[in-house]
């Protein structure tokens, strides 16, 4: 049996010890906004926080999370989709299908804690996560307004489909 | 595979289709259908009045806008919901959409029309009748209105909802009206007029999603995500060769793993294992000792399929051609011949939800709940799976996590269902591993191009012979579509007729030649679906001979489309935009390439540099797309950049290569996909002229490839013919 600190409230799993922790929260948690996108730590669909760090759960078994890291999943990012991320995602209309999305906010929410403004290249080098529909060109948008709108020199604003 | 549709069901009351509905709630599901079994009148009023199949009011003025197709992130239900509201003249803030299922459409005699959603078809082919069901609710509305107020119709107005008589200062609500609209008898759709798009107020509106919350916060429930009493969770695992058979394995090796129930022979050749909880299924299946018989294909491999390919490019049969004039006297007379050969691989969709479907079967019901592309599809793969009668079936739309063409097809469903039938009464959430679903997909198919080109002394094109050598998805999914061994899908975007996939050049002597070259690997749509294959070979090789008659490829592209005008704007706006001509930083090089499909036509430009060691990197790329109305041009935009993204993914990393008869490049760190980083800057360029309506989810994705590639072309002088680009040596 484990203790997880999930969202701050304390849970106890059972569970083998070298259960992902993704596949904890899904299927022992039952918190399912945490999404399974390749198991190998590739893609990023399954990013959490631990402890304010971005990282990718699927790779980390049960028996490297202590009852004192304080991990938080999508479902405690914020109340009432209130994250900075979580609005700018949703002025910028990021999301196509949604189910990497759950992982970009996550990756986009740790680079602003760490870097409230980052750059282009920032960005770059933080929002490693795989997006198959394609939204890369928004998420960058998105993390720049959520840093309180996009810099001079932003290299992508969505051109929203200008007619000729 | 599929069963025919047309079946006659008894006609549900609307009582009972409310009812009927409401399994989507029990199901522990929140598509909008959210109605508690057995409730009262009230309650029934509450939920509000059911105008027509579209249109469902309720007292508080909410608009409910019944939506058919299937939404995995091309933006269809807010588009088909903008339509719908255009003519409901509702007011857009009071709108909510609610999925049919494909159980009701059938008992309801498919009066939401056909649900699959693939060919970029999700608003083209349904555009008309949404309409003119939001207006024949709309003059239903106003009709009980002028019934209520004793007045003639024509005297009434309405907007947002509020219909007014302007002459007696009265107005009242949607809402307050649609309990009577609803027991009216509705108009002749022959006798509706729809908006001219002049007048449209919604529609043609950049327009944000209706269904972005729940992406937000976690709370959206995927078909992975599913939770339903006393599930049990399965994984599997079919033989890894195309073909081969599953001989035998040995269940207590793993029958005391945490949570194992049971080891299913799923068909003769695939295995499952069942537990309580999806990660002890696949650890245990891991574990399985499992013997194969891995049969004849275990001795393909990529090169044996090759040497079929090439072999193709100069075979005297073929299957399916196109011609005008002599193309091969044409270019055996020219001053100069230019020939090229091309390939591209197989590739694998890579949804990010993997493929997953849930099954529950009880005596006298089936219930299957997927992201699917084509929910009455699954529902008759339910029926056959199980045996059970079409109307004791029921389908539960997810919204798939991504289609791309990969979720029009039904294997799951049978997997599910044969698992499902070791379990009554218990349902099984059936999930692949991302391994199992790039090893067993539907792949783009495999195929090897042949261009020559014949020119005259002053670089005309006088002739050409395009011959395109390769598998054919009609051979292995529609059969039927090949006639007399003829089979013109593969020529996809070269046809001659207007109106889909029309080549945008007139060639005075033109051959262009399929042949057919199968392979045992399983193929299907892949977004975009041959004109991407095609649209690389014909734009790719347009260069080459642009090069080779000392003309600028934009120049050399306008003078052979002066026949098609349609083709040529979209080139133009693309190249004006994309500043054709116009200096670039240092290193910097553009490309433009054209094409057309779905209906739409694109151009793109892109630029790039190629350093030194031969890294590209993607700067800039500017799409122009004609879909004739553009609905929404946000959601245009967000699918031209998407397309981008799955394009250069494709043109820069992209394939499914063959060993010992198996798929290769099983997860994301062989089957590379672009990232944030790479992503270049897109501009999207709507050249709508209003006169039709094109797709808008693919039309876009064949010209990515040609374009950057093309801008490689001028980087290196060298052509890029063989993708993915990074098993080329560009320097």
């Amino acid at each position: 049996m484990a203790r997880l600190n999930i969202n701050g409230k304390m849970r106890d799993v059972q569970a083998e010890a070298s259960t992902p922790l993704l596949w904890v929260l899904r299927e022992w948690v039952g918190l399912t906004g945490t999404k399974y996108g390749c198991g190998i730590a590739q893609c990023g669909a399954c990013s959490v926080h631990i402890n304010d760090e971005v990282r990718r759960s699927c790779s980390i078994p049960l028996s490297e999370v202590k009852a004192t890291d304080k991990i938080v999943t999508i479902e405690g990012l914020s109340a009432n989709s209130s994250h900075p991320v979580q609005k700018a995602w949703a002025v910028v209309d990021v999301p196509q299908c949604g189910y990497c999305q759950s992982g970009q906010i996550m990756a986009a929410a740790a680079l602003l804690k760490k870097n409230p403004k980052p750059s282009d290249a920032d960005i770059d080098g933080a929002m490693t996560n795989i997006c198959r529909c394609g939204t890369y060109q928004r998420v960058r948008t998105a993390v720049h307004m959520a840093a309180g709108g996009a810099p001079a020199g932003s290299s992508a604003l969505p051109s929203n489909g200008k007619k000729v | 595979m599929t069963k025919t549709m047309s079946i006659s069901a008894p006609q549900l009351s609307r009582r009972a289709f409310v009812v009927g509905s409401a399994a989507v709630a029990g199901g522990g599901l929140a598509l909008g259908f959210n109605l508690p079994f057995g409730m009262d009148e009230a309650a029934a009023q509450a939920a509000g009045a059911e105008v027509n199949a579209w249109v469902v009011i309720k007292p508080d003025d909410t608009c409910v806008i019944r939506i058919a197709r299937t939404e995995m992130g091309q933006g269809t239900r807010t588009g088909l919901a903008m339509l719908v509201a255009e003519e409901l003249e509702c007011s857009w803030k009071k709108i909510a959409a609610e999925q049919v299922t494909a159980h009701t459409n059938l008992a309801r005699k498919r009066v939401w029309g056909e649900m699959g959603t693939g060919g970029s078809r999700g608003i083209r082919t349904s555009h008309d009748y949404v309409r003119r069901g939001g207006a024949a609710a709309r003059m239903m509305l106003m009709q009980a209105a002028a019934d209520q107020w004793k007045v003639p119709v024509g005297e009434l107005t309405v907007s947002e909802g509020i219909i007014t008589h302007a002459s007696s200062k009265r107005t009242i609500s949607y809402g307050k009206v649609a309990a009577a609209a609803a027991k009216l008898t509705a108009p002749d759709p022959k006798s509706i007029t729809l908006k001219d798009a002049k007048d449209w107020k919604i529609a043609g509106k950049p327009t944000k999603r209706i269904d972005t919350a729940d992406k937000l916060n976690g709370s959206k429930v995927f078909g992975v995500d599913l939770k339903l009493p006393n599930m049990l969770c399965a994984a599997i695992k079919e033989c890894p060769v195309f073909g081969g058979k599953l001989k035998s394995f040995d269940e207590a090796a793993i029958a005391k793993m945490p949570g194992f129930r049971k080891v299913v022979k799923v068909s003769d050749n695939t295995v499952a294992v069942v537990a309580d909880k999806w990660w002890n299924a696949k650890t245990a299946l891991e574990a399985l000792p499992i013997v194969w018989d891995e049969g004849e294909n275990a001795k393909q491999s990529s090169a044996t399929i090759a040497a079929r390919l090439k072999e193709g490019l100069t075979a005297t049969q073929t299957n399916g051609a196109r011609q005008n004039g002599d193309a091969m006297k044409a270019i055996a007379e020219a001053t100069r011949k230019v020939e090229a050969v091309y390939s591209t691989p197989f590739l694998a969709h890579a949804t990010m939800e993997p493929m997953n479907c849930t099954v529950k079967l009880t005596a006298d019901k089936a219930e299957v709940w997927l992201p699917t592309q084509n929910a009455e599809g699954a529902l008759a793969a339910l029926a056959e799976a199980t045996g059970m009668p079409l109307e004791k079936c029921e389908v539960y739309m997810t919204d798939p996590g991504g289609g791309f063409g990969r979720r029009g097809r039904q294997d799951v469903v049978y997997q599910a269902a044969a698992i499902a039938k070791q379990f009554p009464g218990t349902a099984v959430k059936m999930i692949w591993s991302r391994e199992e679903d790039q090893a067993h997909c539907f792949y783009r198919p495999i195929s090897m191009f042949k261009g020559t080109a014949g020119l005259d002394a002053d670089g005309n094109l006088v002739g050409m012979h395009m011959r395109v050598s390769g598998q054919s998805i009609n051979a292995f999914l529609a059969p039927s579509a090949i006639v007399d061994g003829k089979d013109m899908r593969q020529l996809q975007g070269y046809y001659e007729q207007p109106g889909d996939a029309q080549m945008g050049y007139t060639v005075p002597n033109l051959l262009i030649d399929y042949v057919m070259r199968n392979t045992h690997v399983p193929v299907g749509t892949w977004r975009g679906v041959n004109t991407n294959q095609n649209g690389v070979y014909l734009e790719c090789f347009m260069d080459e001979v642009a090069k080779a008659a000392g003309k600028d490829p934009l120049a050399f592209r306008r003078a052979l489309m002066s026949k098609h005008p349609k083709h040529l704007a979209v080139l133009n706006a693309a190249a004006e935009k994309g500043d054709w001509g116009k200096p670039l930083p240092a290193g910097v090089h553009r490309g433009i390439a054209q094409f057309m499909g779905y209906g739409s036509y694109s151009a793109a430009t892109a630029e790039v540099s190629v350093s030194a060691k031969g890294e590209v990197k993607v700067h800039r790329m500017v799409l122009a797309l004609n879909c004739g109305h553009a609905l929404n041009p946000d959601q245009i935009a967000a699918q031209v950049e998407g397309s981008v993204a799955y394009g250069l993914t494709a043109t820069l990393y992209g394939e499914s290569t063959v060993d010992k008869g198996r798929i290769q490049e099983l997860n994301f760190d062989s089957y590379e996909i672009l990232r944030l980083a790479e992503m270049p800057k897109v501009e999207t360029v709507i050249v709508s002229t209003g006169d039709f309506w094109g797709g808008v989810g693919e039309p876009t994705i064949c010209v990515v490839a040609p374009a950057m590639m093309n801008a490689i072309y001028a980087a290196t002088g060298k052509p890029v013919r063989n993708l993915p680009i990074k098993n080329e040596k560009l320097v």
